[in-house]
């Protein structure tokens, strides 16, 4: 039965017998979607004398926000930084598959590459909503090439940068344009970074420190010029020590300008980090930590060798490695299963655990008005999950985009 | 016995079955002298006093109570039951479980008008505190009321005499109020009838008294000068008006309240106590409530219980038609 038509006419959605994450408790209220966001059911009901016009039954299920992956290199076969000459195509399908694992937006991440890569893939995937056809992309994540050679990780080093022309025209000499950038990884003890920061968050591009052999006063100077995230914290930057703690500081720093949080990442798959680290970083600052995957080309795919960027890769298990070496490449784990492991590991509650792929994320990005939470007038981007964390179905903007099969 | 010892009551009409004569049906299967007292209680339109051992129970009977009269009212596209609701802590349980029959299948409210008793005036509706929210999380969002059938005062319109006057007009379009459930305060009002409020008045704006405004300051985080110092309320008069009245009170907070009431006159300082006047009013209380009532008056109405118990009595299922 629709509504009296003073406010719209379009069809309303009732999710009724599930428990959904909202002002960070799960609780038990049905969840009312209109026009692709959550609708306020007391203002429907006394202004609008509407009811709804389908039900869905979720069968006890938990809904949470859409998880949001802001880092994510690849998977399925695809490399977003190995340039074929449909990047929107590959970006397409690896945004399809991942709404299996309740993604619902993300960053697809470029790792370093040379400056006619950026040139040519930057343009070709544009800032776009989610749909039947994949979960929405937020915008690239450029990690690297400004990044220290010393902590390259898998990143090739002849295409690595220094800001050798000042900072910011470096960016358009290396990047070209940034319309569709989201989010760039930099070290920031590399000459002349500052202007740079300054220059990216004023564009609202957020600036994540890694990569990167900073000290505690470098990572806090870039923080203060407005830097707000980190790069897998612990993975390619100095270990913390108890008289430089390092870009790791950061968690308990008391430089961060007041009202602001540095957000740092976690690679949540068992291998990247050591439960006893994530837990350390967990409890030193909870509201910080966001999951992201860096999966890789080869997350989803079997065993064997694969390509990341210009280099070969080698998958044994869920360890992917640099082939030849021990140096970790990246990871095969979904993010449902992050979620899974970071509740399990660091013995947090679900709900903490839920935020961490949905709220965290888009506080960092500054879009949490219409994402990561399931307020009213957010975009209805929902997970169903059972109680063990496991994807159930995906809804982008209200609609059904993938179910899992009985 | 049978046929010849009910007066047809001049309230009843042909077409529903009304609950005094339903009672006196169920009396009469009875073969004990106990079912004789009730049926000559009954036709003499006393009140019926309904005192359970706390504040759950209480709230069960009141609930089933209600249910029951919509059940046996049969109402339908054509003749909606009217529902006179009040808000506060005292009804929480009884909607509680009234929600729990909507649930269960017992019971419909499709076809249920309701008329909330009173709201504050100049709080936001969408206030957290405004009685519009708190029925909407404790009632209608739970059953399958439709909106345009639940009536709540708007206490932010420029003319608030005029909403007042709309009121009485929707609840007379509505053909009048077949059970008014209400609560008491511990200074004997009901809705929002301060004491020395007229017991003819109608639905109109208040000044609330200061004993009032103290009790509500516990919903805004206790500080007295975030809460509403006005509020639209139906008068006296207006729930005098209702077929029938159910008059809930828990806790020995509300026992002195409720010895005004009953057991002394009609008096304008205790507003309830105008019921005395009304054809058929319940009053359904916990123990702690009759703490301030004479002996005599709790052990006869107590003793009345497993006559008033049929009321409340699950009514034989019939087939759902569609």
């Amino acid at each position: 039965m629709p509504s009296n038509g003073s406010v719209s006419d379009a069809p309303i959605t009732q999710f009724i017998n599930c428990r959904i994450l909202r002002d960070h408790k799960l609780q038990r209220e049905d969840l009312w979607v209109r026009e692709g966001r959550i609708l306020d059911p007391e203002k429907l009901f006394f202004d609008e004398l509407g009811y709804a016009d389908e039900r869905v039954d979720c069968e006890g299920s938990i809904i949470a926000p859409g998880f949001i992956d802001v880092q994510i290199n690849g998977g399925y076969g695809i490399d977003f930084s190995r340039v074929s000459e449909d990047v929107s195509g590959g970006v397409s399908f690896v945004a399809k598959k991942i709404l299996e694992h309740g993604v619902t937006s993300f960053c697809p991440t470029l790792v370093t590459s040379p400056a006619a890569i950026y040139h040519k893939v930057l343009p070709q995937v544009k800032v776009h909503n989610g749909g039947q056809h994949g979960a929405g992309v937020l915008g690239f994540h450029l990690e690297g090439p400004f990044i220290s050679a010393e902590k390259k990780g898998a990143h090739p080093e002849q295409y690595l940068r220094t800001f050798r022309s000042g900072g910011v025209q470096d960016l358009t000499e290396v990047y070209g344009s940034l319309d569709n950038v989201a989010v760039v990884t930099l070290a920031p003890e590399l000459a002349n970074s500052q202007s740079v920061v300054r220059e990216l968050s004023q564009r609202g591009i957020t600036v994540s420190l890694g990569h990167s052999v900073a000290n505690l006063s470098q990572a806090e100077e870039a923080v203060q010029h407005g830097a707000s995230f980190i790069t897998h914290l612990f993975n390619a930057m100095l270990p913390f020590h108890h008289r430089d703690p390092g870009i790791v500081g950061l968690l308990t720093s008391d430089q961060v300008p007041a009202g602001r949080t540095v957000y740092y990442g976690m690679i949540a798959d068992g291998i990247h980090t050591n439960p006893a680290a994530l837990r350390i970083a967990h409890r030193a600052h909870p509201s910080g930590l966001v999951l992201v995957t860096d999966a890789i080309t080869a997350m989803g795919l079997p065993p064997g060798h694969h390509t990341l960027g210009q280099q070969v890769i080698e998958i044994q298990g869920l360890h992917a490695y640099v082939a030849g070496t021990k140096t970790l490449s990246g990871s095969i784990a979904t993010m449902d299963m992050c979620v899974r492991h970071f509740k399990q590991a660091s013995g947090c509650s679900v709900e903490e655990a839920l935020e961490a792929a949905s709220l965290h994320p888009a506080q960092l990005l500054g879009i949490s008005h219409k994402k990561g939470k399931l307020d009213y007038g957010c975009d209805a981007d929902l997970v169903l999950l059972d109680d063990a964390i496991n994807v159930k179905a995906t809804f982008i903007s209200g609609e059904e985009v993938w179910r899992k099969e009985p | 016995m049978r046929g010849h010892m009910i007066r047809p009551d001049p309230v009843c009409s042909d077409k529903k079955l009304p609950a005094l004569s339903t009672f006196c049906v169920f009396s009469f299967q009875e073969s004990n002298t106990s079912s004789v007292q009730a049926v000559r209680c009954v036709l003499k339109l006393t009140m019926k006093l309904i005192i359970l051992n706390d504040y759950d129970q209480a709230s069960e009977w009141a609930a089933k109570y209600i249910r029951n009269k919509i059940l046996l009212f049969r109402p339908g596209p054509s003749r909606y039951f009217t529902l006179g609701l009040p808000t506060g802590s005292t009804p929480l349980g009884c909607y509680k479980k009234l929600i729990e029959y909507y649930k269960n299948g017992e019971i419909s409210f499709q076809y249920v008008k309701t008329f909330n008793m009173d709201e504050y005036v100049g709080l936001p509706r969408d206030h957290p505190e405004s009685y519009h929210s708190f029925m909407w999380n404790n009632f209608f969002k739970h059953i399958d009321i439709k909106a345009e059938n639940a009536h709540i005062l708007d206490g932010n319109v420029a003319d608030l005499q005029a909403e007042c006057e709309a009121f009485e007009e929707k609840i007379t379009a509505a053909g009048g109020i077949e059970l008014f459930v209400g609560g008491i305060g511990p200074d004997g009002h009901i809705a929002f009838n301060e004491p020395g409020s007229s017991l003819v008045s109608r639905t109109r704006v208040k000044t609330l008294a200061k004993d009032t405004i103290m009790a509500n300051a516990r919903f805004f985080d206790g500080d007295l000068s975030k809460v509403p110092t006005m509020a639209l309320t139906v008068g006296v008069g207006t729930v005098m008006d209702a077929k029938e009245v159910m008059i809930l009170i828990t806790g020995a907070h509300k026992a002195f309240a409720l010895y005004k009431a009953i057991e002394e006159g009609v008096n304008h300082m205790w507003t309830v106590s105008a019921f005395q006047q009304h054809r058929q009013t319940v009053f359904v209380c916990d123990e702690d409530a009759t703490l301030e009532l004479r002996v005599k008056t709790v052990k006869y109405f107590k003793g009345m219980m497993h006559v008033h118990n049929k009321l409340v009595e699950s009514l034989p299922q019939e087939p759902k038609k569609n």
